[in-house]
């Protein structure tokens, strides 16, 4: 199996070029600053921060936030979650969130992983992750791409709940508004 | 031909995820969904009740926006990802 550790991180000015190297069996290494996934399956935490850090010491600050389903929504009692998404447009529309984070604030490596399909309660659904010399881009900018991502980003939720009825989460005026803060 | 896209409960209501439509020359978003029901009048209901976003070529647009042929157009409910 590839060392990908021996690899030393290019690190470009331009954020549009994200280059991602697999190896069999082994994780997506961050070339150059910028993970954006959509898949079905989990992530580890410990392993995101890992790529995050590895290889930086620049960075004094490394925000992260993770989503889960939770249990009751809306008023009903949910057991579990189908993520809808637009396939074509998911990851243009992610990286288009990161683009505007770079411009906006000092933050160096940024990921965003969101997961589609059908999930279980308490699973983690989103993982944004930024890190940065200073502890308030990192939070802020952690903030700016989940309020974006809530309200850009092609996902759709459907729950099932203990009644056994379906339904499509509707989208909230309060995540409106905190998109609009920005 | 212009591909039209449908998602998440617009899909369902609707019963269908795609469509093609012959566009001859470049109209606003707003036309273009007018054309869609008019051309299937059973789903005007549908498009008259729902709170709509619409996307051109994978980027969110606005209504107003200029879609040519050959353009991937979508619709669908406001998101709730994250």
């Amino acid at each position: 199996m590839q060392v990908l550790q021996e690899q030393k991180p290019v690190r470009m000015t331009n954020s549009n070029n994200v280059i991602l190297t697999r190896s069999e069996g082994s994780r997506s290494k961050i070339m150059n600053n910028t993970h954006i996934a959509v898949q079905t399956e989990d992530f580890d935490l410990g392993t995101e921060y890992q790529a995050l850090v590895e290889d930086n010491t620049q960075d004094g600050g490394v925000a992260l936030f993770v989503g889960r389903v939770r249990e009751f929504n809306q008023e009903q009692q949910v057991t579990t979650l189908e993520l809808e998404h637009y396939p074509a447009m998911t990851e243009k529309a992610l990286r288009d969130i990161a683009d505007q984070a770079r411009q906006r604030w000092q933050i160096n490596n940024l990921c965003i992983i969101h997961r589609v399909g059908k999930l279980e309660l308490s699973d983690q659904i989103v993982l944004v992750g930024v890190t940065s010399p200073h502890r308030e881009a990192a939070f802020e900018s952690a903030q700016f791409l989940m309020d974006y991502l809530k309200t850009r980003a092609p996902f759709w939720k459907k729950e099932t709940t203990t009644a056994g009825t379906q339904r499509w989460v509707e989208a909230q005026e309060k995540d409106q508004q905190a998109a609009k803060r920005w | 031909m212009t591909q039209i896209l449908f998602f998440a409960q617009l899909r369902e209501d609707l019963g269908c995820d795609s469509i093609e439509l012959d566009l001859q020359r470049p109209c606003s978003v707003t036309e273009l969904r007018d054309r869609i029901v008019a051309e299937n009048p059973q789903w005007q209901a549908i498009f008259k009740h729902s709170l709509l976003l619409c996307s051109v070529n994978q980027t969110l647009a606005d209504f107003k926006d200029l879609v040519t042929p050959g353009d991937e157009v979508a619709f669908f409910p406001p998101v709730t990802g994250g």
